[in-house]
Formats: C-alpha cells, structure tokens, sequence
C-alpha cells in the first residue's frame, strides 16, 4: 500500500543533505551505469566477432589435402594427393552423421593477372565450383537471381554466381548483370544471380569478390578431372562435428592410404572447437564484468549504508519521538530500510537510463555514420539483465539499511529521546 | 490506575553505579492530578519515564491498569504507550517535517488509521486546542505554546488513560504555562489522570496532590 507519510518522511530525510544523497546516489549511480556500459560494450564485441561468421553453421568442419608426412604401405613421405568425387560419395555412405557435405575446388584466383574479363573490362576473382550445399553452411546473401542448383550440377551448365564486388568491376551501375555473360578463364559463364556477404569488414570485402560456378561445370571446363579442393561439411544438428571430422579424416587416409598416425596429410579446422573457444573467452568477459561490475555497485551499496548510519544517528531523538508515541521496532526498521531500498533502486534506475541510453547513442552514431567495425555491433543489454541489475539493487538496498535499521532501534527509547 | 510497589533503579556507567530511585511506593487513581516535585538528580524523572514505560526498573512491581509491566518487548510496550500513555515533553518533541495536523495524528498513524480519517480526527483535536488555523504550519512557525498545546493534542488523539507531562511549562513564559495548566487541569475533568513532573511550585500547586522525591525516596505527599 503507499503510504504518504512515509515517503514524506523519505523525501525529508533524503533531501535535508542534498549533497550527501547527491554523492551515495551516484554511488549507485555509477556502479550500475558501469555495469551496463561494460555487459553492453561485451555484448557488442560478442555480437560484431560472431557476426563475422556470417550465418555460417557453426558445426562445420573444413578438410583439404597436405603432404604426408609418415611413410605408409610403401607410399614414402612428404607424399602429395588429391581427394576425389568419389571421398564424396564414400563419406556420404557411410558417415550417417552428416547432415550436408559440399565438396569444392578452385580455379586459380589469387595472385594471377586478370581471369574474368567482360568486354574492355577486366578483374582478378576468386572462382570457386561448388555444391548447392555450400549454401547451406555458410549462406549467402541473395539480392537477385539464385545460387546454383542440382540441375546445374547434373547438366554441367556454364553459369555462375557473382558478388556484388565483381558486380561493381564488370558492369556500370545501371546495368542488370543477370544473364549476361563473362568470361572466366577463356570461357564464357552466364550469371544466374548476385551475392553481398553477410560478414562484416574486410571478410566480407573478400567475399563479395567470389565467382561461384558448379563444381561439376568447373571440374570439366578446366581438365581438373575427378578432383576436390575441399570438403565442407555440416553435422547433424545434435551431433558434435567432431564426430563427423574424426569419421571422415580416418575413411580419407584410409582410402588414400595415409598412416592413421599422420596427423599432418590431412588439414582440417573445426569451426565449432573455435566458435566454442571464442564463447568461452566471451563467457570470461562477461564474468569479469559481473565482477567489476557487481564490485563497483558494492562499493556504493556500502556508502548508501553508511549514509544511512549518519542519518540514523542524526535521527536518533526524532526516532525516539516516534517511538514514545507508539512506533513499534518494525516501523522504524522498515521505514528505514524502505529509505535505503528507495535511494538505492532511484539511483540505479538512473544509472540503468543512463547507460542503456549511452549504449543506444553509440548505436546510433555507429548505424548513422554507416560505419561498419569488424570488432562492434550493436552494443546493447538484454531486457532480463536489466531486470536481474535492478533486483540486485532492491536486495543490496535492503541490505544496506539493514545495519542502520537495527542500529536505530537496538537503543532505548528514553536513551534516543534525550539524544542531543 | 498506577501502582508501584518499591521500584528500585540505577544507573551503571563504567565501575560506577548511581542508585536513583530507592524503592518507591505510589498508587495513583484513575482520574488523580498529581504533580511530582523534587530537586534535579532526585529521580523523579526516572520515575516518569518508568511509568510511561520508556526505560525498564530493576526490582519492583509496576502496574498499570492491572497490567503486570516489567522488561517487556519493544512491540508490546510500543503498543502500550500508544494506547494508554500521552506524553508532553518540556521540549514539545515535535516532528519538524511534518505540520501541526500531521503531528497530532501521529499516535493514529502508529494504529494504521487510514489517512484522511485520523487528519480529521487531529483537525477536531486541534480545534479544542484552539489551533485550527495553524493546522497546516510546520512546528517551527508555532510559538512555544502553540507548540505545547499540538504537543498536547498529540498526546490526547491516542485516548489515553494517562497524561505523563515532563516539566510542560519549562520553556514556557508565565502567561502561556497558565493556559497550558488551564488545559491539562480541563482534560484531567474529563476523567484521564494527568502527572506533571515539575519544580515550579505554582504549576504543583495547581495539581490535585503533590509527591515530593528527595534522593530516589519519597519524602511527602501533600495534597493541595
């Protein structure tokens, strides 16, 4: 129930030293406001890193070809190989675990002169043959036409699949590039749709410079026979990719006759150990945080019980007024702890305003400016940390009043009345 | 109303023990006006904050309407001075923040009237007093006997059996202890039995009966 008087009586007291509440307000003030700058700041950093993975299944794994590097039924080491169509096909049969696998070559690319030409222009790309399945692990983002399909595949059709990069090079800005043809590497490719990548900064930049055409098309075009570049595959979802990738890299040197105990012949990396490894080290952030952040809103909790000793004890004579007159023990304690709860809770609201709207400006700033960092994205907190930040402060607040409260009737009426 | 029977109380402080009161008798009926004299250090205000249950005594019986009072619980003697005990300080004890009309409704607050009830109970209290005009003024805009006579009301709004006034006159001028006397000696002829400590003489003298204390005993009783 609200009762005037006593928040009359909290108003008074609070505003009798408006320096003093001032300076234990900000206290609080200041240690949830940090609380909130420094989740957020986590959450934006956690945000902008993860979003470099694109909308990439995090349960993938990469594998491609090294040396060997133990000799082998015959076979001496430092030995090199391909993977072949038909890795695909075996792993596909007999590692049930597998929920998509997307072999993939490449042709040329890097550090050549130009590979792509359309009319009088030209441009380095990287041109990549894949399954429709590489969609599927780590997605594209469409802006016209289509990625390439299963027919594709079958009939080895001659089209691609091109960023917005290649886009900006090849073509001026009012031309629609869908259905006309480049030539890549000497032969023509017809496109069949457009790309921007969904990471950020200079990944994505990278990205947006690809050329995707169907492994099988490119397999053929450029006499790469029944090789693979790599496989990139996908775990079912409730299956830990390393089950898959211990699977598949024993059926690969088996097939290829590598020791089981080289462990360089075949290069793989697991995106999962490494998503997992950066969510523990966001998990670490976040905890210090907590620590920092809880330390900080302690360290003010403190001052608002020690402010409220002093009150107390300027009170002491007013106190045992109110208690001559029939206030019993558990007015006063309440009364003195709703004081405690009251400048504590205002005061980390505040705080909460304050720095959510600190985060928001940044937000802003960072969205309108159209910058776009590799590292930040969206700092912001979760509406139950919020919830969690400004329960702690209705406990710390009772707590901190507490003290006081017991202080303030642990002495006799008559000895607070005379209280000078 | 009251009756004690050899109250005995001290004082420890450090190694030192100061024996106040020295066994004291006293029966004071329902409806008494008596005024309690003696000298500072003779314990008569020892004895008036025993009897408004405000400090404990160390042997002895103490009964206040046939209740049996002795180390009770904070609540319960909360309780007990907020329904049968009014007090009037020499100071007034006003609560500064709060106005005259608010100050009297106090002891009702402590009874969770609601609000708005118990204002309008201190505004007919207030009238007695002569005061509704200044109702909404805080206590240090009320001369001292304004402030006596919100005191006054405070202690009344709670339908006490018993006034303890505590020197009520002492930060008074002559003419406004005369109408504080005036009143105390008008809620004493409604049937509440009224206690002033004082060593004013004139004050006693207004009084029904006066008890003199000399070093923690009682050396007379003198009805006027």
């Amino acid at each position: 129930m609200f009762d005037l008087d006593r928040w009359q009586e909290i108003y008074h007291v609070l505003s009798k030293n408006k320096l003093r509440t001032f300076l234990t307000a900000f206290g609080v003030f200041w240690g949830i406001f940090m609380l909130v700058i420094m989740l957020g700041s986590g959450n934006g950093l956690q945000r902008g890193v993860t979003r470099n993975f694109g909308d990439m299944a995090t349960n993938s794994v990469f594998i491609w070809t090294q040396q060997t590097s133990v000799p082998y039924k015959g076979f001496p080491r430092g030995r090199g190989y391909y993977f072949d169509n038909d890795d695909a096909v075996a792993m596909m049969h007999s590692i049930p675990e597998i929920k998509y696998l997307a072999p993939r070559i490449q042709a040329g690319g890097f550090m050549q002169t130009n590979n792509v030409i359309r009319g009088l222009k030209s441009g380095i790309f990287n041109i990549m043959g894949d399954y429709p399945a590489f969609n599927k692990i780590d997605p594209l983002n469409f802006l016209q036409g289509r990625f390439i399909n299963d027919l594709d595949i079958r009939e080895k059709r001659k089209v691609a699949v091109i960023g917005t990069r290649v886009v900006d090079i090849l073509f001026t800005p009012n031309e629609n590039p869908i259905n006309q043809y480049i030539q890549i590497q000497g032969v023509y490719f017809k496109i069949i749709g457009i790309f921007k990548s969904k990471r950020t900064g200079e990944q994505a930049d990278q990205e947006n410079q690809n050329i995707y055409m169907p492994f099988t098309s490119l397999q053929q075009t450029y006499n790469y026979g029944d090789a693979v570049g790599f496989f990139s595959i996908t775990s079912k979802d409730d299956i830990p990719v390393d089950v898959v990738e211990n699977k598949a890299i024993r059926l690969l040197k088996q097939r290829h006759s590598i020791s089981p105990a080289d462990e360089s012949a075949v290069g793989h990396f697991n995106l999962q150990n490494e998503f997992n490894k950066m969510q523990g080290l966001f998990f670490g952030i976040r905890l210090l945080v907590w620590i920092v952040g809880t330390g900080t809103l302690l360290a003010g909790v403190i001052g608002v019980s020690n402010i409220m000793l002093v009150v107390v004890k300027e009170r002491t004579k007013e106190i045992g007024i109110q208690r001559a007159l029939g206030a019993t023990p558990w007015v006063v304690i309440s009364q003195i702890i709703t004081e405690s709860i009251a400048l504590t809770t205002f005061s980390g609201y505040f705080g909460l305003v304050m720095g959510v709207g600190l985060l928001e400006l940044i937000n802003y700033l960072i969205d309108s400016s159209g910058a776009s960092s590799e590292m930040f994205l969206h700092p912001g907190i979760d509406f139950s940390v919020a919830i969690t930040a400004l329960s702690i402060l209705v406990v710390a607040g009772a707590v901190a009043g507490l003290i006081p409260a017991s202080r303030a009737v642990s002495i006799k009426p008559i000895d607070a009345l005379r209280y000078e | 109303m009251i009756k004690i029977k050899q109250i005995h109380k001290s004082y420890v402080t450090g190694q030192n023990s100061l024996h106040v009161l020295k066994g004291i008798d006293l029966e004071i009926g329902a409806g008494e006006m008596i005024s309690i004299m003696g000298a500072s250090g003779s314990g008569k205000s020892t004895l008036l904050n025993i009897l408004g249950i405000l400090d404990d005594y160390d042997s002895g019986e103490y009964l206040l309407n046939g209740l049996f009072i002795n180390k009770l619980s904070e609540r319960k003697s909360a309780h007990l001075r907020n329904q049968m005990i009014g007090f009037v300080f020499q100071s007034f004890n006003l609560v500064s923040f709060k106005n005259a009309m608010e100050n009297v409704a106090l002891p009702l607050y402590y009874q969770n009237v609601p609000r708005k009830k118990r204002n309008l109970i201190a505004m007919e209290y207030l009238e007695r007093m002569g005061l509704q005009e200044w109702a909404h003024h805080l206590p240090n805009e009320l001369s001292g006997g304004q402030k006596q006579r919100v005191a006054i009301a405070r202690a009344l709004i709670g339908k006490p059996k018993v006034i303890l006034a505590d020197e009520p006159t002492g930060a008074l001028d002559s003419k406004t202890s005369l109408e504080v006397m005036d009143i105390l000696q008008e809620i004493n002829s409604t049937g509440i039995t009224v206690i002033i400590v004082t060593h004013e003489h004139d004050i006693a003298m207004r009084t029904k009966k006066t008890i003199r204390i000399t070093d923690g005993n009682i050396t007379e009783i003198v009805v006027n």
